[in-house]
This record gives structure tokens, C-alpha cells and sequence, in this order.
């Protein structure tokens, strides 16, 4: 139980907060962005089928949106609460750009929020068009700042001392654009993109599915199913083509790290002795104490190529560092084989929609649709893993190299650290899981053209988030 | 040109939080109202009377904590631990409140737990600002660069006090606002409320007058000690003047005056209240300038602000311009 003192307790709080956070930022950057894409496409052909789209998906952006911003705002605290030392420190470096964080992209995404969600009809297609463009930036806006935070913390660049010991910034460019900005940047935003379409290309191969049960639908169902069929092809398109994107970027990045952060890459790839020619683990347990991996199953040479892109490329083993200094490796190699694994899947199913559209038949593959169904919620796992294995990989430090975790934490007592996060717990697994069912809920009704048609004609006061003829469907049941 | 950043900043940060007060003041009202509407439709009406803007009011509490952390990270960084409780509760509170205003349309057979999710969040949410803003005037123990005081320290009889006069302000802001949205039903209810509110909100707001200057010497000689006493004087007048306004607005059944005088009178005891700080950030301990970040990265978002924050504020009137007027009885939707 010695584990659980202030400090250890205050990095569980935030690895769970901001766990829980992540989830639905990398569904609404990528929702927001097939938003905008929806509406363009509606306006540039005239076509309902992409009205009828936006407006389903709108419902279902609008509630993940509210948990992202409400589990954003706990952050934005977190800092000053559980790690004042850290803020106090860092806070000349990283804090103004979160304050651009703030102006650019919160205020953004929020101000264009209400007229994205209730305005079409009071501002017109071309406005409301124009405000799902502005909440898609904001989004993509704040995955900038806040990722060169990150980015800052893993690889710090452009700085300085000043004499009550604060970083400060020596040149703010070299601060923004620090070493693994880019590649990071590139990696989280395509992940997003990634989740989204495997989210919508679930719920498409759902109702692609449900839709073989009645072969003879009426015209509404005609109309619905060609909605089912264009969010599934746009979602499939998304993973063909992104899928193999992200290998290339995380490739690019794997090797950013083994530049900046060659600890982090010892952990992932399992090594502890430092060799040349080194074989790829693809599975083993970790030993700290022995400093050592057991039971390894492993591909020679493997390794080297991957990260040197050469054959006798040495690659550095953790032992190179004191243990002290060391992240648990146990985690970090775990988490990376879970993301990996995951993306080898995502590609998989994007070749197959390849072929099966090259075939003429991606609407009518059962099995496919089954696949796709079941990895709905994968990308929210890879995106879990990714980021256990950046933020976990940079331990025992909150500033790379720099200043340790420990350091880093307020001058607060177990209890009251313990105390909040149980409450947090508690609260975020209702109120969240309790979001999640209606997410689930409204994906589980197939699109409804009638609904999309029926809205244009409700009289334009701010009429809360259900268009009148969804819930008169809902409510048909109890008059 | 040699700019005292530090000062800007500190204006800047008041402005953030005086926003942030006077707009989302008025949802967190209208959701401490919530329990005394009648039937469904009072509260639909209600909910839909803020839902288009309260994410926007709300993301004046991000700028607010975000920036005392760009600017003032050594205040930033005592408040925060000496704010704990009250700051964990505010949060948790409002994010039961900010789910509720999606779940609530959602919900089929348990829309009533939203209900209450809604209003005892926004309560709560409400109450423990008023705490931790009691806590701040109150002072902070600070030693070297960090917090040293206690876990309770937050719990006070004057803390307590101004969490009371919180929950009554945003009380008033919010019947106000319903005043000039809603119609019928929930704007009589509006009226009502409004009307005790405006009296139990002049009350407070002269207990805590009267009360701030005794808790330290630094405020008293600010407002007591002549000729600072001139200077300051215009306060209290305008206040006056505001709470003439709200009372003639309430007898004459104006709509839009009551809300626009209560705003004046939320402005004016924040400016006293920055009168009773300058020149501390964190009472009698911390001053602005010792507070502040170095200048280049004050300068650094300075920029940004002055290019931004105008930006923001236009297209925060636009939302507010799309959404004007009456918000109607769209209700009738829902039932």
C-alpha cells in the first residue's frame, strides 16, 4: 500500500481524467471535419441524402461534444489542484499556449456550436455551413496547441531558467514547433480521423445488416437505406486510405522517439541490453528486477530494420539507465502491441472494403459487415494505447529529462487526492456511461429522411436537440 | 515602448472572469430556478431559453483558469490547491449540469433525474464559486511559492455568507434573463422570484460591504482612509443607481431593464472588489507583479488577445443576435 501516497494517487486522478477525456475529443475532431463534409456536399449537389446524414450525425456530435467539453474543463483545472509545482514552473512555457488553446479553438467550437446545432433555418444553409466549418476548426485547432503542449513536455525546446527556478522561453517558434510536434500532430489527428470512420462505419454495417431482414422496404426505407449505404462507403473509403497513412506516420514517429526519446523506444520494443541486428520482440514479460525479458517470442533482425531502417542498426537496451530512470516497461510495450495490433486490423478491413468495392459488392458482404460492426469502438482503444504508451514511456518525468513526476505534484495530502478521485470515478462512469447508451441509442435508429425534411419546416426557436419528428416517433408509443 | 504586461494581464483576467460571471451567472440562474417550474413545458422552455449559449458562457471559466495559469502561474499555483474542495465540487457539478442539457432530450422515462441533475448542479456549481471567491477575499497562508494553509480552510462563516449571496446574484440574473425570454407562466414566476431576489440582493450586497474591509487593514484603509474615500465613492453611488433601476424595471413590468440594471449591479461589485485587491493577486500576499510570468511570455499572448478576444466577442453577439427574441413554447414538441 506504500504505492498510494499523494503523488502516485494524483497520477492515477489525472491518467484516469484525462483517459477519459481523450475519448471523446478523437470522436468529435473527426466527426466535426464528416460534418463539414456532409453539409459542403449538401450544399455543393443539392442532395438530401447528406442532409439527411448531417442531421443524424449532428444529434450524436452534439452529446459527445458536451461530455469532451465538460471532461476538458476538469483539466484545465487538474493542473493547479494536483500538480502546482508543475504549474508554477512550466506555466510560462506551456500556459500561454493553452491560452491560445482557449481564444483560438474553445471559444470557436462554442461560440458556432449553437448555430451549427439549432440555427440552420434562422441563418440559412450558407451560414450554417459556414459555422460547422468554423466548430470543424476549432476542433482541429485545439489538437494543434494542445499536442505542442504535449509535444513541449516530451521533447522541450526553445527554453530557458530564471532565477525563482520557472522555465522560461527563449524563442517561442523553436517552444511551438518543438522536435516531435509534427509527427505527433500528424499521428493523433489521423487516429481521429480513423476513430470516426470506424465509428460511422459500424453503425452503417449495423443497419446494412439489419436492413437484409426486409428485403422489400417502402419508400422511406428506400431513402434510409441509401443514407446506410453513402455513411458506409465514406467511412470505408476513410479507412482504406487513412489506415495505411497512419502506418507511415507512426513509422516516422517511431523513429522521432528513437531520436529524442530512445527510453521510450527501449520500453516499447522490450529491449534491455543494447545490440546491433536486434530482432523484433513481438511477445515477452518484462522482468525489472532481473532486467530482463522472459518467455520471448521474437523475429531476428526485425527490429533493427523497423527503427534504423538498416540492417546492423544498434538499437539502445534500458539498461543504458539507471532503474530509477527507466518507465515501467510493462505497460508501455503492452499498450504499443494493443495499438499496433489494432491499426494491422484497421488496415485489413479497409483492403478488404477495397476489394469487395472493386467486386462490386461492398453492400452486400454479411461477413464484412460483421467485422466492421465489431471494430466500431477500436479506434478509441488504439487511441487509449497510443497515448499509455507516450505518457507512460516519458515516466518518471512530467518534462522530459527535466523535471520529475514527482517534483511535479501539490502540497496535498493522500486523503483528499484519494477522495476526489473516487468521486470521479464514480461520477464519470454514470454520467458517461449514461452518455454512451444515448449515443448508442440513437445509432441503433437507422437514419430518417422524414426527420431531416420535417426539421426544415419547425418553427426556427431554439428547439432543443431533437427534431420534432424524431421524438414524435420516440413518443408514439406513449401519446 | 516599455508596457507594464503584468497590469494588462490583470486586467485581461478580471475581464475573463467578470464575463464569465455575468453570462453564465444567467444559466446557472435560470438552472437554480429549474425546480420551481410548474409542468414539463415551463422547463423546456426554460432549458431552451440558455441552450444555445451556455456553452460559450462557460468557456469564460476556461480563459478565467487558463489564463491565470498563462500569465500567473505562481497565483495560479496557490489558489489551486488552497481552492481544492470548492473548485472539485464547482467541476463535478457542472459537469452534471452540462451533460443534462443534451441527456434531458434524450432520456425517455428518466428525463426527471436530468431535471434534477440540472438544477442541483447548477446550485451547487453556483454555491461553491461563491465559496471560493469568500476564500480568496478572506486571504490565502502562503509560504515561499506555495499554499501552506489547512484543507478547511476554505470553510468559513464569510465563505459561507458569500456563497449565499452567489446563489442569490445568479438567482436574480437568471429571473431576469427569463424575464425577457420567456412569456406567460414562466415569465410571471420570473417576475416573482426577481422582485425578492433584487431586495435580498441589495442586503447582501452591503453585509458583504461592510464585512470585506474588517477581514483585513489593507482593505479598510482602501475605502475608509480619506482621500482614498473619493475616489471610491462613485461605487457604492452607482450601485445605487443600478438597484433604482432594477426596482423601477421590476414595478413597471419592463423586460429588458431588469436584466440589463442587474448586470450593473454584478459589474459594480466586482470592480469594488477590485479596488479591495489592487495591487494583490492573492490577498495580502502575492501582488500582481510578483505573480506575473516573465514578460515574454505576457507579451507572447498578448498579441493573441488583442487580435482574438475582440474576434470572439463578435461572434459571441452574433450567436446571441441569431438566437434573440422570445424563446417560444417549442415545447409542445417534447410532451
Amino acid at each position: 500500500m506504500e504505492w498510494f501516497d499523494a503523488h502516485n494517487l494524483a497520477r492515477l486522478q489525472f491518467a484516469f481524467t484525462v483517459s477519459f477525456h481523450i475519448i471523446f475529443p478523437s470522436f468529435s475532431i473527426g466527426l466535426a471535419s464528416f460534418l463539414a463534409v456532409l453539409n459542403g456536399l449538401h450544399l455543393y449537389t443539392g442532395k438530401t441524402v447528406y442532409l439527411t446524414l448531417f442531421n443524424y450525425w449532428k444529434k450524436i456530435f452534439a452529446i459527445a461534444f458536451g461530455m469532451g467539453v465538460v471532461s476538458g474543463i476538469v483539466m484545465s483545472y487538474e493542473f493547479g489542484t494536483n500538480w502546482s509545482v508543475f504549474a508554477d514552473k512550466v506555466g510560462p512555457v506551456i500556459g500561454p499556449l493553452m491560452g491560445y488553446e482557449v481564444m483560438s479553438a474553445f471559444f470557436l467550437e462554442a461560440g458556432f456550436l449553437g448555430v451549427m446545432l439549432f440555427g440552420r433555418e434562422r441563418v440559412g444553409p450558407k451560414l450554417h455551413f459556414f459555422a460547422t466549418l468554423m466548430v470543424a476548426a476549432g476542433t482541429a485547432m485545439s489538437a494543434f496547441w494542445i499536442l505542442s503542449v504535449n509535444s513541449w513536455m516530451q521533447t522541450p525546446a526553445g527554453f530557458g531558467y530564471n532565477d525563482v527556478g520557472q522555465f522560461i522561453v527563449k524563442d517561442w517558434l523553436e517552444v511551438i514547433f518543438n522536435p516531435s510536434l509534427p509527427y505527433r500532430l500528424v499521428h493523433m489527428v489521423l487516429a481521429a480521423y480513423l476513430t470516426t470512420a470506424f465509428v460511422v462505419g459500424s453503425v452503417g454495417a449495423y443497419h446494412l445488416l439489419k436492413q437484409r431482414l426486409n428485403p422489400n422496404p417502402d419508400a422511406q426505407g428506400k431513402l434510409s437505406a441509401e443514407a446506410v449505404r453513402t455513411m458506409f462507403s465514406m467511412a470505408m473509403w476513410m479507412a482504406a486510405i487513412v489506415a495505411p497513412l497512419q502506418m507511415m506516420a507512426g513509422d516516422a514517429h517511431g523513429l522521432n522517439t528513437l531520436k529524442y526519446q530512445p527510453r521510450k523506444i527501449a520500453a516499447i520494443e522490450g529491449h534491455y541490453e543494447t545490440v546491433s541486428r536486434a530482432p523484433l520482440i513481438l511477445f515477452g514479460i518484462p522482468d525489472t528486477k532481473e532486467q530482463k525479458m522472459n518467455y520471448v517470442v521474437e523475429i531476428p533482425v526485425l527490429g533493427s530494420l523497423i527503427l534504423t531502417h538498416t540492417l546492423d542498426g544498434t538499437i539502445q537496451g534500458m539498461k543504458e539507465w539507471p532503474i530509477a530512470e527507466q518507465p515501467p516497461m510493462g505497460i508501455v510495450f503492452f499498450a504499443f502491441r494493443g495499438m499496433v495490433g489494432i491499426g494491422m486490423l484497421m488496415l485489413c478491413l479497409g483492403l478488404w472494403s477495397l476489394w469487395l468495392r472493386y467486386k462490386g459488392k461492398l453492400y452486400d458482404a454479411p461477413l464484412m459487415h460483421r467485422a466492421a460492426l465489431y471494430m466500431g469502438p477500436s479506434g478509441f482503444v488504439a487511441v487509449l494505447c497510443g497515448w499509455v504508451v507516450t505518457e507512460v514511456g516519458r515516466q518518471p518525468y512530467t518534462v522530459y529529462n527535466l523535471l520529475t513526476t514527482a517534483q511535479s505534484a501539490s502540497p496535498i495530502d493522500a486523503a483528499a487526492v484519494a477522495g476526489s478521485l473516487l468521486a470521479f470515478i464514480v461520477v464519470y462512469f454514470t454520467l458517461f456511461g449514461a452518455g454512451v447508451f444515448y449515443i448508442l441509442r440513437l445509432m441503433s435508429h437507422p437514419p430518417s429522411p422524414i426527420q431531416s425534411e420535417l426539421s426544415r419546416d419547425t418553427p426556427l426557436r431554439a428547439a432543443g436537440f431533437v427534431p420534432p419528428a424524431f421524438h414524435d416517433e420516440q413518443m408514439g408509443k406513449q401519446p | 515602448m516599455n508596457l507594464d504586461y503584468a497590469l494588462i494581464w490583470a486586467g485581461l483576467i478580471a475581464f475573463a472572469v467578470i464575463a464569465y460571471v455575468c453570462l453564465d451567472g444567467f444559466d446557472l440562474g435560470v438552472g437554480i430556478l429549474f425546480p420551481f417550474a410548474q409542468n414539463e413545458t415551463q422547463r423546456d422552455e426554460m432549458m431552451n431559453s440558455v441552450a444555445p449559449v451556455w456553452d460559450g458562457n462557460e468557456t469564460w471559466l476556461v480563459l478565467g483558469g487558463g489564463g491565470l495559469f498563462a500569465v500567473f502561474p505562481l497565483a495560479y499555483s496557490i489558489i489551486m490547491p488552497a481552492m481544492y474542495a470548492p473548485f472539485f465540487i464547482m467541476l463535478l457539478a457542472l459537469v452534471f449540469r452540462g451533460v443534462s442539457f443534451e441527456f434531458r432530450w434524450k432520456s425517455h422515462r428518466r428525463k426527471y433525474l436530468w431535471d434534477w441533475a440540472f438544477a442541483g448542479g447548477s446550485i451547487v456549481a453556483t454555491f461553491a464559486q461563491g465559496m471560493a471567491l469568500g476564500t480568496l477575499v478572506q486571504g490565502i497562508q502562503v509560504t515561499g511559492r506555495a499554499y501552506s494553509g489547512g484543507w478547511w480552510d476554505w470553510l468559513s462563516p464569510f465563505s459561507l455568507l458569500t456563497g449565499c449571496a452567489l446563489l442569490i446574484g445568479y438567482i436574480l440574473l437568471g429571473s431576469t434573463w427569463l424575464i425577457y425570454k420567456a412569456e406567460g407562466a414562466v415569465q410571471a414566476m420570473a417576475y416573482r422570484f426577481a422582485r425578492i431576489a433584487a431586495v435580498l440582493m441589495l442586503v447582501m450586497i452591503g453585509i458583504v460591504s461592510l464585512w470585506t474591509p474588517l477581514l483585513h487593514e489593507h482593505f479598510m484603509v482602501k475605502w475608509f482612509a480619506w482621500p482614498a474615500m473619493l475616489f471610491v465613492a462613485p461605487v457604492p453611488v452607482l450601485v445605487l443607481l443600478c438597484a433604482a433601476l432594477l426596482f423601477k424595471g421590476l414595478k413597471n413590468q419592463q423586460e429588458l431593464t431588469p436584466f440589463i440594471a442587474t448586470q450593473g449591479l454584478f459589474v459594480l461589485s466586482y470592480i469594488g472588489l477590485g479596488i479591495s485587491f489592487y495591487p494583490y493577486i492573492v490577498p495580502s500576499s502575492v501582488t500582481i507583479w510578483a505573480a506575473a510570468g516573465p514578460d515574454n511570455s505576457l507579451k507572447f499572448l498578448l498579441v493573441g488577445a488583442v487580435f482574438l478576444i475582440p474576434i470572439i466577442l463578435s461572434y459571441t453577439i452574433y450567436s446571441y443576435w441569431v438566437f434573440r427574441g422570445k424563446v417560444g413554447k417549442t415545447s409542445a414538441y417534447h410532451s
